[in-house]
């Protein structure tokens, strides 16, 4: 047998066994190491912006020439939002959606309006208007598109992302192309200071917004809306057939989407102060899709190691230069020629495992 | 073995975390302070240029970059003792991208000034961090004319901002006697700013016509609405790219206005793209002609093998004033911001001398023209 | 005010408006080919088409030597031997557009339907080398050369490694197709000569008004277009209603396991009907570049889009639909320009789109190439 066949089966082998024995390890845990191992490894994330002061692994991590802490703060955290909301859509209820951008957009739009150019809340009362704002978006996109299928949905959610951007373009009253700026910046709390200079609050407060989005998706998954969006994926005539109301879910999904990308659209103005429709190009939702199916759509946790390398990649591979982003496209081939549910696929068999004993009556 | 290597190499994670926390701030520490006068001595100092060097418009950036690397090249040859380095932060002009990278100069306590950032848009998105650490900043190529208003004390460009060049246009409109005006842009700030003003200072003369698609390639439209409004001139605020396929299509389509650009379209890609319809055309600039100083040109040459293009002067002379603050012997951030407030010399495109807002004092608009596939300058039309 | 502009020039925008929508339709013909017979989008047509634009710019500028424009003087040809010209020019661009198609789906869209192959593996494996030397040399011959070394083991490999037999999710299909479109325009914006810039083609025949229609100039380009265009179309359909691979491509997009049964190739189908699709767009690259005589690494971004949304306006899969689609949209974004400003014509575009799949949830003409009334 060829050598390099060899050596990549015994990779896959050896990177198989190494799943297999954390899982098994795992599962061997008694509840209190558990719990401390998850204490200690959310820890480790908020302690983040150090790791490039550690010896070995500063020098693994950091990004050349950009600022390892902002480009957390200033993308990653942002693309892990954005991709777990577009994960509800695209993932769970298995709606193409290619312009999800149009959500980031308006989360950060109504926060401009609302902190900077026609009124002056501060942004913490902005937050949950935003949030609200782009649901309502959500649902004014789907009400009347959801009745489309597949490819036809993915047209026109392009186009509404398109809508967006260039209304924001074209309307004086949105600020035009000069965009907005001054927008407000979260409120300090005590040492904690949401100031211009230093990213790493907003690091920990975008943290914090992807711990408590989880946790509600991972409700939500587990809930009846969860076990009808798979249904729906999974074949939505059968759904329709076994009562499922379609249509009401999968405009849930598109809501909750929107709400999840909304949020990450206030994070995102709230921390940079200055948005134009140039930020908002067509290209980001085709990024956004491209990370959730990289990561593994339908599995929160690939969709949030999705976000992560497409946010994260280009910033550390910087060296390359204009290269880099070939080399991405190269890199989208290969992982869905060879792994096309993404790095971490979603597991249908556990989950059944999971939802059938105790949550029966639903349906 | 059980104890999970998960926990152990997460707990490893935190304990090596919290040591970078306490070595973490000690590196500001260093502090230069150099004798002023005499021979010129510092130690790993940078100047750092700020924009796109890559993507789209990094054509543009490039050309800043040259004009830095010759002003510092030639600085540190003349002071053997004071070698200054450049940082090149490549934003490829994405307001999106630029604030990691203006957290990293921020950070880098040797970058003492900044050249740009290039455009206007990055430019609301990092000078705030600018400002707030006291890192002073000279733009060589952003015009729009908010970015003085913003309270900023580190901001300065080396050109005349919109708000001058786009008086200046009207001037020279109006001058060469045309009554109806067509204005187009690209729905670019940029763009659509500097024909706003022009449309408000043509009056009535102006024809609206509206914005097209800088990356779109069919003008038909707006070619049909120039022949329909029969207009005897038309301006146009965007870049030299849709500069260039504007005026083919004008031209096929029968439209024999005369054409008015701004400083964007100042770029041989211009002719390149528009053929011989560019042939005529009028282009206004803030920015100097590049033989207006013929030592400038022919070290740019010697250097480069090539000819300065749009901006490298501008990008010279904000280099320049850096280092004549590090001459002088101002070698921390907020010394030679001080510096700036007073300076005050002939630089390669203008006298350099800045008031309260960081607006350059000298803003005299230049006229160009295209003959025979060449741009022309005709320098000090308009003062 | 400005609707009264649209009533002056109705004419002129009609002529123009039809010009646009005659090249958004050849390349929506490439969509709707492959929808109709693997149900995806071919995100990376859109390259395809750029690709046409060069193999254009490279006849007309390498092959047959025609001089860039110079101080207004063009060398033009006239005549038979402007026809000639002509035709070679189309020739090449659906040559390479043509390549390019077929390229692409073995290296980008094969193994995904569970049938690697060969030159798929080779392609990738190269590729795979090329980046993998990239991080330790920043040098193009040097990462050649070790790509080209580590190619054949790593062609072996990849071989092994096919997942043969299963059939990807769609969207997989999709991000595979985003990937290809992007390394393909950044390759262009890397190795082109001219990088990220704009590229000029050189200009083949003289713009004169050939007649005025209602107070409209007509110009030569115009009508060479939409004649080019009609007539495209008319091979197109014909080729696939009349000859034997033709009914293989509706046979397969009828019932792909059904064909299969009856003997039908249907990887063979699947490349025909590519090789098609990347055909006509080669052929919208050269009127493309007759018309507008530009080319650049993302050209084909925004055009891609349009002639998606063309494709599906008319109805997705149905080859008279992506020729309404295109039609509708050219004349929708120009009358919207005179209308409400060039600012608001692509709202305006994806508007009607919408309200049109509102009332009409498959497009105009609605789905139809796999009900064989194409």
């Amino acid at each position: 047998m060829n050598p390099v066949v060899r050596s990549l089966r015994q990779v896959g082998a050896s990177l198989a066994g190494a799943k297999a024995g954390l899982a098994s390890r795992w599962n061997a845990m008694g509840p209190t190491q558990r719990l401390s191992a998850y204490v200690l490894g959310v820890l480790a994330l908020y302690l983040a912006p150090w790791w490039t002061e550690i010896p070995l692994l500063g020098s693994i991590v950091d990004t050349p020439g950009t600022q390892f802490t902002t480009v957390l703060s200033d993308r990653v955290i942002i693309f892990v939002l954005v991709a777990l909301g577009l994960n509800v859509v695209v993932g769970l209820a298995g709606l193409l959606d290619l312009g999800y951008v149009g959500f980031y957009a308006v989360g950060a739009y109504t926060t401009a309006i609302l902190t900077s150019s026609h009124a002056s809340l501060p942004w913490l009362l902005a937050l949950p208007v935003s949030i609200a704002v782009s649901m309502v978006f959500g649902v004014i996109l789907g009400a009347p598109t959801l009745r489309l299928r597949g490819d036809y949905l993915a047209i026109v959610t392009l186009g509404f992302g398109e809508i967006i951007r260039l209304s924001a373009k074209n309307a004086e009253w949105l600020g035009g192309s000069r965009g907005i700026n001054d927008i407000k910046h979260p409120p300090s709390i005590g040492p904690l200071k949401f100031g211009v200079v230093d990213p790493k609050p907003y690091y920990w407060l975008g943290l914090t917004m992807v711990f408590a989005v989880m946790f509600l998706l991972h409700r939500l998954e587990n809930s009846r809306v969860g076990r009808a969006w798979v249904a729906i994926r999974e074949d939505e005539d059968a759904a329709e057939l076994m009562g499922v109301d379609t249509f009401r879910f999968k405009l849930w999904a598109f809501a909750i989407g929107a709400a999840v990308g909304g949020l990450a659209g206030v994070q995102y103005a709230g921390k940079v102060g200055f948005i134009n429709p140039d930020n908002f190009p067509l290209l980001l939702s085709i990024l956004f899709l491209a990370a959730v199916v990289l990561g593994g759509s339908g599995n929160m946790h690939g969709a949030i190691l999705g976000g992560i390398l497409v946010s994260y990649l280009p910033e550390r591979l910087r060296n390359f230069q204009d290269k880099r982003v070939f080399v991405f496209g190269v890199a989208l081939v290969l992982v869905m020629v060879f792994r096309p549910e993404g790095l971490l696929p979603k597991k249908v068999g556990t989950r059944k495992a999971v939802a059938a004993p105790g949550e029966g009556g639903a349906q | 073995m059980k104890k999970s290597r998960v926990l152990r190499a997460s707990a490893l994670l935190i304990g090596l975390s919290l040591v970078g926390v306490a070595c973490g701030g000690d590196d500001t520490s260093s502090d230069t302070t150099a004798a002023a006068g005499g021979d010129v001595t510092c130690d790993g100092l940078k100047i750092a240029f700020f924009g796109a060097l890559t993507g789209d418009a990094g054509n543009l950036g490039q050309n800043i970059k040259k004009g830095v690397d010759l002003a510092v090249a030639e600085f540190n040859e003349a002071n053997p003792g004071c070698q200054v380095g450049i940082e090149a932060y490549d934003s490829q002009g994405d307001p999106a991208q630029a604030p990691a990278l203006a957290d990293k100069a921020v950070a880098d306590a040797s970058v003492v000034g900044i050249v740009g950032p290039a455009f206007s848009g990055e430019s609301k998105a990092v000078n705030g961090k600018f400002d707030e650490a006291g890192l002073p900043i000279v733009t060589p190529s952003a015009t729009n004319p908010d970015l003085a208003n913003q309270g900023w004390k580190i901001f300065h460009r080396a050109l005349a901002g919109d708000d001058k060049q786009g008086p200046g246009i009207v001037q020279k409109i109006t001058a060469d006697g045309k009554a109806k005006v067509g204005v187009i842009d690209d729905n670019s700030e940029y763009g659509k700013g500097l024909a706003d003003i022009v449309q408000a200072g043509l009056g009535a003369a102006a024809v609206e016509m509206n914005s097209l698609d800088p990356e779109g390639s069919d003008y038909s439209a707006i070619v049909t609405a120039a022949k329909d409004a029969g207009v005897d001139g038309i301006f146009f605020g965007g870049y030299y790219a849709a500069a260039g396929k504007l005026a083919k299509q004008l031209k096929d389509g029968g439209v024999d206005a005369q054409l008015y650009f701004a400083d964007g379209v100042l770029d041989v890609g211009f002719i390149e793209a528009a053929g011989p319809a560019a042939e005529g055309s009028i282009i206004m600039c803030p920015c100097a002609p590049k033989d207006s100083n013929a030592d400038f040109l022919a070290a740019f040459k010697a250097k480069f093998n090539e000819d300065p293009a749009t901006y490298a002067a501008e990008a010279y002379d904000a280099a320049t004033a850096f280092l004549d603050a590090i001459a002088a012997g101002k070698q921390d951030r907020a010394s030679i911001l001080e510096f700036l407030k007073t300076y005050d010399k002939a630089g390669v495109t203008k006298q350099i001398k800045w008031d309260e807002k960081g607006e350059v004092a000298g803003n005299a608009i230049y006229a160009y023209t295209i003959e025979s596939g060449a741009i022309v300058g005709k320098p000090g039309l308009i003062g | 005010m400005r609707d009264w502009l649209l009533y002056r020039t109705f004419w002129d925008l009609t002529i123009t408006g039809l010009a646009l929508g005659s090249i958004y339709s050849l390349v929506a013909l490439g969509y709707t080919l492959v929808y109709g017979v693997l149900r995806l989008i071919n995100f990376a047509h859109s390259e395809i088409f750029m690709v046409g634009t060069f193999g254009a710019l490279m006849a007309s500028q390498e092959f047959l030597g025609i001089p860039m424009l110079e101080d207004g003087g063009y060398p033009y040809r006239t005549g038979f031997m402007l026809l000639v010209f002509l035709v070679f020019i189309l020739l090449c661009a659906m040559v390479f557009s043509g390549l390019g198609a077929v390229a692409l789906e073995r290296v980008a869209y094969k193994s995904l339907r569970g049938n690697g192959d060969l030159f798929g593996a080779v392609v990738l494996a190269f590729l795979t080398g090329f980046v993998v030397s990239m991080v330790f040399v920043d040098d193009t011959l040097a990462n050649v050369i070790v790509a080209a070394i580590l190619t054949a083991p790593i062609t072996m490999g990849y071989m092994s490694l096919f997942r043969r037999g299963k059939q990807s999710p769609r969207l997989a299909f999709l991000i595979s197709a985003i990937g290809a479109s992007t390394a393909i325009a950044e390759a262009m914006a890397i190795w082109g000569p001219e990088k990220r810039e704009q590229y000029q083609t050189p200009r083949i025949l003289e713009k004169d008004v050939l007649f005025s229609f209602l107070g409209a100039d007509v110009r030569v380009d115009n009508v060479i277009v939409i004649v080019g265009a009609l007539l495209m179309m008319v091979a197109l359909t014909l080729f696939v209603n009349k000859s034997r691979l033709g009914r293989g491509v509706r046979a397969v997009a009828q019932d792909a396991e059904t064909a299969r049964i009856l003997g039908v190739n249907v990887d063979m189908i699947i490349l025909v009907t590519f090789a098609l699709g990347g055909v006509m767009a080669g052929g919208a690259a050269m009127l493309f570049t007759l018309v507008y005589e530009q080319s650049r690494f993302n050209i084909g971004f925004i055009l891609g889009v349009k002639s998606f949304t063309a494709a599906v306006l008319g109805g997705i899969g149905n080859l008279k639909g992506a020729l309404l689609g295109g039609l509708v949209l050219g004349l929708v974004e120009n009358y919207a320009s005179a209308v409400f400003g060039g600012q608001w014509k692509d709202v305006v575009a994806f508007v009607v789109l919408l309200v049109v799949l509102m009332f009409r949830p498959t497009g105009l003409l609605g789905e139809s190439l796999g009900r064989a009334r194409v």
